[in-house]
């Protein structure tokens, strides 16, 4: 049989990176076919390149489509050869009905006027194949996420596709929902469609998937076929993680005291949609001197585990304690939390973390400008001069402190980031990703930032999706799955192959 | 700390002149904008332009839009706008006259009480911006429509004065002159003299502090020129108001207030959160700055002024109109815009917005001199002020 869709020796470069490093795909006519790997493995960029996001010529490669040699320079060229993808985040318009969704950039129109009656008989249509009992005036904003999931769907039918390429499709899902949309997908497969399906969950992938291919640090490491042989679960895991631990991270000795930072039963309600809960009743504590890593893939609710304990700056309905040396301590504001002793050094530095159009020393001191000043009047050469000192201890390499933190690079915003927070003068430090996008040289100086301020005895939270990070750096482990920690464990006994079990066994049951 | 934590060159001392110029261009550029017009005016008038009686009448018709700009700075830096400040000086103004007019109370009393008046405006307005989020555009737009209306219902669509003559002072007064010169007003002058000793001072001081601290300070030549020019520039304009009659209160007042606010943007906590507030909110927010109630009181602040500049004005007309600050607000906000700020927040200074102000002035008083109409003056004005904005943002991003 011949395959639909060929992709030959793609290669993506971005500045510095090599994204994807020849990758080879074959999908065969009317399979489901799943994509597996780690974030940050390529799975996105290689879908990415097959839609035409990144047009041709920006990459190395060849991709062949039913035979025939493609070059898309858009997502339209791709839409139009039937090859429609479902973006992980839905991308509709919240405010506008579904039908105007679904036909949203492809109107049922002659020459401009939209025909109200055709685009409604299509949508109820399309709504009843997939399974969809809601009107087509129904405005997308009052739809949970699984129908506006099917809403997506619907619109890639609307374009009559051949390949329905799908991101991630149960990650925002629950159970019930996720179940119904597989179930889709088989029924979808036995009218004869082709689709892509990447996906982290193994159970899922062992429902539906024909075939797997495992992508690992933009590489292709396997291809296997599952319809004859049954999934080896074990297998894939090895495949998706099984790259070599260098000698990536500083040596340190930890000297672990008592029990600091801890955090009893906390739960936290999802910030839209109010009866979802999105923490679930976590448990941890973290000791003076110890690096705790909390490992879970993206959407695990990590991040807004980290911000509803520091300051409710996420969601609502938060119930919980928050003890510091045995005493229950109020952190129900940004500025309670830091006097406390606690820092939050986000995942998204831009959004979050800085003032871009600001220089260096005033960033620096924002979190703690009562440091730097008398009576509500600013001390310039004291603000300055702590400002120059990070500069030097941190190693930001930038011409003088009075430069625009927009016009430094990652590492360095980064450095800047954490310069603010060493400056408050915390007790337990969160950091969520603090690598995330950055050199490597400048990751190791945050390591060595990191084991530095173990040593002095600080309680450290490190929130990473890179396995090897976590077991480069912590002393202890949580893994977080769907806003629950699913397993604990000393870094001595952990490994990527279990940690990644854990969290594909969770989400089993 | 660690073997990678190794320290990086400083970079001390002085840069070179020409460097400096061109880091700090955005920063002169306006200024020098300013120098021009002024230079192309004066020309175009046949000196009429710097006559010590056209100057005194400049800075007393700028004086409230002035004051104004000073707060409509840090609401448009705090990423917000205000439509209304219009409408709620010509309210003021209105409120001022039925208290000292139809009341009969003391203007103390009666200015304190319109000052309060201004903040509650401001601070109502502000509680719906910063605690409930509704866009500041919708709530000042309203608050313009509703207190143009209250003013037109407080002096029953009439014209109420005239004020008392402690009142009148606040616009129509000069300071004293107790050398009692008939020629020249030697106090002014004097005064003129002691603000740019004060200036070249704290310029003086700055860059002792950034050398001490190691920072890179100015070049020596392009201080002490810099400081030459505006020495001269100050004494020589106070000077020319002394041949007249001398220098008038408001400019006393608003000369304070922009000293004020320069020092409040450039050196406090507060300002510095305001910055912080408009170029990331959720930055600012994530590190322990109440945002909601900063907003609220820039706000606050911003009433308190708009209550000024509305007392001003009315004691310059020594009458209180319903019409009083029609349209202020269009030019208050042109101030802020032509004088760097940014639209989207986070980027601005006072003395940017003062230099926009008299801008604006100088193009007002010289167009009219010149006797061009109304019709195309407001053309003029309004390419300028896009035209400024273009260049600003066209400079950022080449």
């Amino acid at each position: 049989m011949n395959a639909i869709l060929e992709m030959k020796g793609i290669t993506k470069r971005f500045p510095g990176v090599v994204a994807l490093k020849d990758v080879n795909l074959a999908v065969q006519p009317g399979e489901i076919h799943a994509i597996c790997g780690e974030n940050g493995a390529g799975k996105s960029t290689l879908m990415k390149v097959l839609s035409g996001v990144y047009p041709h010529g920006t990459y190395e490669g060849e991709i062949r489509f039913e035979g025939q040699e493609q070059r898309f320079e858009s997502i339209r060229d791709s839409e139009d050869r039937g090859i429609a993808i479902i973006h992980q985040e839905l991308a509709l318009v919240p405010l506008m009905s579904i039908a105007e969704n679904i036909f949203l950039g492809n109107e049922l129109s002659s020459s401009g006027v939209i025909d109200n009656e055709a685009t409604h008989c299509r949508t109820v249509e399309l709504l009843k194949k997939v399974g969809l009992a809601a009107s087509p005036e129904e405005l997308i904003t009052n739809l949970g996420v699984g129908k506006q999931q099917l809403v997506e769907i619907a619109k890639a039918l609307a374009k009559e596709c051949k390949l329905l390429i799908l991101d991630e499709p149960t990650a925002s899902l629950n159970e019930n929902d996720s179940q119904a949309l597989l179930d889709l997908l088989l029924e979808f497969k036995a009218q004869g469609m082709t689709m892509i399906m990447i996906s982290h969950k193994l159970n899922e992938i062992a429902r539906v998937a024909d075939s797997v291919t495992v992508l690992r640090d933009g590489s292709t490491v396997r291809s296997m076929d599952c319809v004859d042989v049954p999934i080896n679960e074990d297998e894939i895991i090895r495949h998706m993680v099984g790259r070599e631990m260098a000698d990536r991270y500083p040596h340190r000795e930890p000297k672990i005291g008592g029990t600091v930072f801890e955090v009893r039963d906390w739960t936290v309600f999802h910030e839209q949609h109010a009866d979802r809960k999105f923490i679930k009743g976590v448990n941890f504590h973290v000791r003076a001197g110890e690096i705790l890593g909390i490992a879970g893939l993206m959407g695990a609710g990590r991040t807004e585990l980290a911000m509803s304990i520091f300051g409710r700056t996420y969601g609502r309905n938060i119930s919980g304690k928050v003890l510091l040396r045995g005493q229950e301590v109020d952190v129900s504001t940004v500025e309670k939390a830091v006097n406390h002793g606690i820092a939050y050094v986000t995942e998204d530095r831009k959004g979050y973390g800085l003032v871009l159009e600001n220089e260096i020393k005033h960033n620096i001191s924002l979190a703690n400008l009562p440091g730097v000043s008398k009576r509500g009047v600013i001390d310039d050469g004291r603000e300055y001069s702590v400002a120059k000192d990070f500069q030097r201890k941190m190693n930001i390499r930038c011409p003088d402190v009075f430069q625009y933190v927009g016009n430094l690079s990652g590492g360095n915003q980064q450095k800047v980031v954490l310069s603010k927070w060493l400056f408050a003068g915390p007790e337990v430090l969160i950091l969520d990703e603090p690598t995330r996008g950055i050199d490597v040289g400048a990751k190791y100086e945050i390591y060595c930032l990191m084991a530095e301020l173990a040593r002095e005895g600080k309680c450290i939270i490190l929130i990473s999706s890179e396995m090897p990070e976590l077991l480069g750096m912590a002393d202890r482990l949580y893994v977080m799955n769907e806003g629950a920690f699913v397993a604990e464990m000393a870094v001595a006994d952990a490994s990527q192959e279990k940690i990644m079990r854990a969290i594909v066994k969770a989400g089993k049951n | 700390m660690n073997s990678v934590m190794q320290a990086v060159e400083p970079t001390t001392g002085t840069v070179s002149a020409s460097g400096f110029i061109k880091k700090n261009l955005r920063e002169y550029g306006m200024l020098l904008s300013l120098v021009v017009i002024m230079v192309f005016f004066e020309y175009m008038t046949d000196g009429t332009l710097m006559q010590p009686l056209n100057l005194t009448n400049l800075v007393l018709q700028n004086s409230y839009i002035v004051i104004m700009a000073l707060g409509m700075l840090l609401v448009i830096v705090a990423g917000h706008i205000d439509l209304s400040v219009g409408s709620v000086a010509g309210f003021i103004g209105g409120l001022a006259a039925v208290l000292m007019v139809e009341y009969h109370w003391h203007y103390l009393p009666a200015t304190l009480a319109c000052l309060a008046a201004g903040a509650l405006i401001g601070g109502i307005q502000g509680y719906f911006i910063a605690f409930h989020r509704i866009p500041a555009f919708i709530v000042t737009l309203g608050g313009m429509l509703v207190f143009r209306g209250l003013a037109l219902w407080l002096l029953h669509g009439q014209s109420v004065g005239p004020f008392p003559k402690g009142f009148q002072l606040l616009s129509s007064g000069f300071i004293p002159d107790p050398f009692g010169t008939d020629g020249l007003r030697v106090t002014s002058l004097l005064l003129g003299a002691a603000v740019a000793l004060g200036f070249v001072y704290m310029n003086l001081k700055e860059r002792a502090n950034k050398i001490r601290y190691g920072a890179a300070a100015e070049p020596l030549g392009f201080l002490v020129g810099k400081n030459l020019a505006f020495a001269a520039a100050i004494i020589y304009l106070c000077y020319l108001l002394a041949s007249y009659k001398g220098m008038p209160n408001v400019m006393v007042i608003m000369f304070a207030l922009m000293l004020f606010y320069d020092f409040v943007t450039n050196r406090t906590t507060i300002g510095r959160r305001v910055y912080a507030l408009g170029g990331n909110e959720k930055a600012a927010r994530l590190s322990g700055i109440k945002t909601d109630r900063l907003s609220f009181y820039t706000f606050v602040n911003m009433g308190v002024l708009a209550a000024l500049a509305g007392l001003i004005f009315a004691a310059r007309l020594n009458t209180a109109t319903p019409k009083a600050g029609v349209g202020f607000e269009l030019d208050v906000i042109a101030a802020c815009f032509i004088g760097g700020a940014s639209a989207t927040g986070g980027v601005g200074k006072v003395m940017g917005a003062v230099i926009g102000a008299f801008v604006m002035g100088v193009m007002n008083n010289g167009m009219s001199i010149l006797g061009i109409g109304i019709d195309w003056q407001q053309v003029i004005k309004g390419v300028v002020l896009v035209a400024a904005v273009f260049v600003d943002v066209y400079n950022k991003n080449k």
